[in-house]
């Protein structure tokens, strides 16, 4: 076994990193691989908390790099999933703690005993964003359909192909079918003709993420909700596997016409 | 409703498609580090320097970026005004 490592990035904050880290991480361990998640945001720790392992920390991505801790003593099993490991971020460490050579050092150690480690990377362009790509096989940078976030992902995407680590892949995040309907918000065609990158997945926007959310339980593991459909989905495609896109429109509209097109173009 | 009709008897592009010529303009800004300025600047040196070898007419020459995936290129459509004939 050699684990492929995949950072998980933006640019801009709050379009859905940490959520997508946590069920693709899900997706992929329920599909029976080792899966180990990283949050590289030191000082701002958050995915504990979306996979609803907060209580169970005893030492963090800090203390394994510092060497206070072995690193399988930072790996939290998750609670449902077996195969799936959460190595926490510090809360209360100083940022500049790690440095890319010690990310690369730390998923060299895991690469014999996982399938897949996923990086959780921080918002920004500074320290945190260099930790979490230094040791990356593969790239997906997450957007909304929205122009802040489209232009952050841009400008992250040009970072990522300067240091020769692209091409990035294209996770469009938080997509309204109804709004892109009604022409009032970009559509995952448009998106993916101003980044011109590969698409991975188009996650709609589900009330289900937030409610998963609450009760710390990936909406990747819900058999019903729409949004842990597409996620398994984008799980499958990181397998090598071609799934087409889903039909969002609910069997109307332009947009349903659009995401066909691009499933059989896949 | 209204937003719809409004919509329907203006000329007005949605705001979805604003969106995405906004952001063409701002990408190709982002990824060259140009502005329209340095643009506008660049396109007036560039014809002060070819008008020292040939004649041009400034009027109809395009200068444009032009893009083709993540790639952007510098496209200069410069005809050249036929001027007065040379002798051999």
């Amino acid at each position: 076994m050699a684990a492929k490592v995949i950072t998980i990035t933006s640019g801009k904050g709050g379009v859905g990193k940490t959520t997508a880290t946590a069920n693709i991480g899900a997706a992929l361990a329920k599909g029976g691989h080792t899966v180990a998640c990283i949050d590289a945001d030191i000082g701002l720790r958050n995915l504990d908390v979306v996979m609803g392992l907060e209580n169970r920390i005893v030492y963090d991505l800090v203390d394994a790099v510092e060497g206070r801790c072995r690193l399988k003593q930072a790996m939290i099993k998750d609670k449902h999933i077996p195969g799936l490991f959460l190595i926490p971020s510090a809360q209360t460490r100083d940022k500049n703690a790690v440095s890319p050579t010690d990310m690369i050092r730390l998923c060299d150690e895991l690469r014999s005993e996982m399938d897949y480690i996923l990086i959780d990377s921080p918002a920004g362009i500074e320290r945190g964003f260099r930790n979490a790509l230094a040791p990356a096989d593969e790239v997906i940078v997450v957007t909304n359909p929205e122009v802040s976030a489209v232009r952050d992902a841009d400008r992250i995407i040009g970072i990522i192909e300067a240091e020769e680590k692209g091409p990035a892949k294209l996770l469009i995040n938080r997509l309204n079918p109804e709004m892109v309907r009604h022409k009032n918000m970009i559509s995952a065609d448009d998106v993916v003709d101003l980044l011109a990158i590969q698409l991975i997945g188009i996650i709609p926007e589900d009330k289900n993420v937030i409610i998963s959310t609450n009760t710390g339980v990936p909406v990747a593991t819900d058999g019903k909700s729409l949004a842990g459909e597409a996620y398994r989905n984008v799980s499958l495609r990181l397998q090598g596997n071609t799934v087409p896109f889903m039909d969002l429109s609910k069997g109307s509209g332009l947009f349903g016409l659009i995401s066909n097109v691009f499933g059989t173009g896949e | 409703m209204a937003n719809f009709l409004t919509r329907l008897f203006s000329n007005e592009p949605s705001s979805a498609r604003q969106a995405k010529e906004r952001l063409q303009l701002v990408l190709i800004n982002d990824r060259t580090n140009l502005t329209p300025e340095t643009m506008d600047s660049l396109k007036d040196d560039l014809l002060d320097v070819i008008s020292q070898y040939i004649k041009i007419d400034p009027k109809s020459v395009k200068i444009d970026i032009a893009q083709e995936g993540r790639e952007q290129r510098l496209i200069a459509d410069i005809p050249i005004t036929g001027g007065e004939q040379r002798r051999y």
